[in-house]
């Protein structure tokens, strides 16, 4: 009989030790503690889908879902750029009009200098990226707060896409390609594929990180955990593209019994496996690479990072140099999907960006947030205006009713984190 | 005596009209603890902060094992082993514990960072450093208490061999019991050949763990002393400048 271990067991965890059932325990207990990420967006993602589908019976049609998907895109990914700049406790308020710009800089090359579609859009990218440069440029060397040096922006690109446009001037989009990514779909198999590249991409990911934390000799979660979390992003993957692979063009009716032929519609939206993949390569970037740990270092504590030897101002340019040409990608998708673009393209929409992020649980004080809090709060964005307008409702109501969404996400995050018991300030 | 691992000649600093370093000598010996003493605004944290390459001297030389070395950034201190604990402790609140101690030294594979790796070695050197107040690694640092975050500080400082470490004040919020374990911990740093530079307003405490003492005056290296050639009453005689120290300098 032996009674006592070889090793005595760590007397530090990790978290990760432990039942299925002690898991969910903990994480039951950090969001008591405050540490809620997403999930006020998502419940409120929930609701609002239980709530439009009880008041309008077009709202969860195939159709309406694919226009819902299309109407979230722009505002999604220019979102998502701001998070990198958001997470470091800055703001971009020009994100908008450097979408506006470029889309502006694509269209008239195309148009007025017969310049093939992939040079426009590599040059819209470049000067998204020049643009950012200039930015963190005066933030991160000259010491300019960001709010203003982007408000000056905002401002200035206004009248520089006035500039390119010409006044009252409004260009269709007529690359093919470009048209194509918000109002051409996948082929049917082609959703498949792509979910099942995504399924396996998760797995082997998950797979990974078990291999090495068990290589480290540290603990692992039961895996058990793991498959269950798998299995319910394939289930909810397969639910959406199997919505998306059902032709969805509306009635044309009967003429004696047979009904008129019409064009099918079906498949997924050829954005959707676009934003995916930035999203996909964000998050990897962010949660891996020791670039991402910098990033939310700063965010935390710039004083911290820079006395851990971390280039400050290099993370900080970088930062906005990523939001800007991410924001290039929303005006892209903008374009395609108005299919015109003039002088005030891109104006409206970088506060409602900004709106996304802090509804899905990105802190304007930098240092919390991730890019599916981002891609969340823009979907609760989306919903509203689509459901809204579903429903009759004058424009005016959805603008009150999302001011209203945002100031209750806000309010949450600051309740959960007084109850954390960190300082209101920080 | 053997050759000091540190050696500080004439540094000056100053801010703007103000100098608040003007001309300090300092030594750090391996496996020895050096305590660096001195009032309020003596300039102790800005000697450091010297040392750690976040803020360079205006003046003076630093001799690393004998050779004169230039400390610009932070990188180059820690590359040489030398590592600071700040008064206002530099930890991202936003970041669990293992995140915090290997903040600017990721440990990677194939461009991602290996994070089974870095929670062993964090949990290694919390547990060689007899913590046992720390329930996860994984917890977030905004989440610990004050002591919890000096312990989170210092075994940063010890988690990749360092030759030099300097703790500016760190028992300075820490209760009775906490506070042993702190000097105790500075014992063995220094016992395991480590130099260890410790400010303190604590006399008690120095006496207790220095092997040599340094006071510092309005700017003014005023005594460098062994502890056992001293007692409390001068020490606190040279603190105030009511007294002046006749013997050589360490
Ligand atoms: N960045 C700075 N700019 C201007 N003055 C500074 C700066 N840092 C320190 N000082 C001044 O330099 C002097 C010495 O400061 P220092 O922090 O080195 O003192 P200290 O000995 O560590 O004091 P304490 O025991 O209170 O920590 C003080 O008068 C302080 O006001
Ligand atoms: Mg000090």
């Amino acid at each position: 009989m032996t009674s006592t271990p070889a090793t005595p067991p760590p007397t530090i965890g990790s978290g990760h030790e432990g039942s299925i059932r002690e898991q969910f325990t903990a994480y039951f207990r950090g969001i008591r503690q405050g540490e809620m990420g997403a999930l006020p967006a998502i419940g409120g993602f929930v609701v609002l889908l239980i709530l439009f589908t009880f008041l309008s019976s077009s709202f969860l049609t195939p159709l309406n879902i694919a226009n819902l998907l299309t109407q979230a895109a722009t505002l999604m990914m220019l979102a998502m750029a701001l998070v990198f700049v958001i997470l470091l406790g800055e703001i971009d308020l020009s994100a908008g009009v450097t979408s506006g710009v470029s889309a502006a800089l694509f269209v008239v090359l195309v148009h007025n200098y017969d310049v093939n579609w992939i040079a426009a859009i590599l040059i819209a990218l470049a000067t998204g990226l020049a643009i950012g440069f200039f930015i963190g440029f005066f933030v991160a060397r000259v010491g300019i707060p960001s709010f203003v040096v982007t408000l000056g922006l905002f401002l200035g690109f206004q009248g520089l896409q006035l500039i390119i446009i010409g006044t009252g001037g409004v260009y269709r989009v007529e690359t093919p390609e470009v048209a194509a990514i918000m109002n051409k779909n996948l082929p049917i198999l082609w959703g498949w594929i792509g979910l099942a590249i995504a399924i396996a991409l998760a797995v082997l990911t998950a797979l990974w990180d078990r291999a090495r934390r068990a290589r480290a000799g540290v603990a692992n979660r039961p895996a058990l955990l793991m498959w269950g979390r798998l299995a319910l992003i394939a289930i909810a993957g397969a639910l959406f593209v199997a919505m998306l692979s059902v032709d969805r063009a509306p009635s044309r009716g009967s003429l004696n019994g047979v009904p008129i032929a019409h064009n099918a519609i079906e498949g997924v939206p050829i954005v959707v496996p676009i934003t995916v993949a930035i999203l996909w390569a964000g998050t990897f970037i962010l949660d891996r690479t020791r670039f991402g740990r910098h990033l939310y270092a700063v965010g935390g504590n710039p004083e911290a990072a820079r006395r851990a030897g971390i280039k400050v101002a290099s993370i900080r340019m970088i930062a906005f140099v990523t939001c800007s040409t991410l924001a290039v990608v929303a005006g892209i998708f903008d374009a395609s999907r108005i299919g015109v673009v003039s002088a005030a393209s891109g104006s409206q929409i970088v506060l409602s960006g900004v709106a996304a992020a802090v509804v899905g649980g990105v802190s304007l004080f930098g240092g919390r947030g991730r890019l599916t809090h981002a891609a969340i709060g823009a979907l609760v964005i989306a919903v509203i205006a689509n459901g809204l307008g579903l429903l009759g409702l004058p424009a005016g109501v959805n603008f009150l009713v999302t001011g209203g969404v945002l100031i209750l996400a806000a309010s949450f995050d600051a309740v959960s984190r007084k109850r954390a018991g960190g300082a209101l300030a920080r | 005596m053997d050759v000091p691992v540190i050696e500080l000649t004439g540094i000056v600093k100053s801010f703007g009209p103000v100098d608040v370093l003007k001309g300090v000598d300092l030594k750090a010996f391996a496996g020895k603890v050096t305590a660096l003493v001195g009032d309020n605004g003596a300039g102790k944290s800005t000697l450091v902060k010297g040392l750690a390459g976040v803020q360079p001297y205006d003046g003076g030389t630093v001799k690393y094992d004998g050779q004169e070395v230039h400390l610009h950034t932070p990188r180059e201190a820690s590359a040489l082993g030398i590592e600071v604990v700040y008064q206002d402790l530099a930890l991202a609140e936003n970041l669990d514990i293992v995140q915090n101690m290997f903040l600017g030294r990721e440990e990677t594979r194939f461009g991602t960072m290996d994070e089974g790796t870095m929670e062993r070695q964090a949990s290694e050197t919390l547990q060689g450093l007899s913590v046992r107040t720390v329930k996860s690694v994984r917890q977030k640092v905004s989440s610990l208490s004050g002591g919890q975050r000096q312990t989170v500080a210092i075994a940063r400082s010890v988690l990749k061999n360092a030759k030099v470490v300097i703790l500016d004040e760190p028992t300075a919020a820490l209760g009775v019991a906490q506070t042993e374990q702190v000097l105790n911990l500075v014992r063995r740093l220094a016992d395991s050949g480590v130099a260890v530079i410790i400010i303190s307003h604590n006399l008690v405490d120095v006496f207790k763990v220095a092997d040599y003492i340094a006071v510092l005056y309005l700017g003014t290296m005023v005594a460098s002393v062994a502890t056992a050639d001293t007692n409390s009453d001068d020490v606190v005689g040279y603190i105030t400048g009511s007294k002046t120290y006749e013997g050589k300098n360490v």
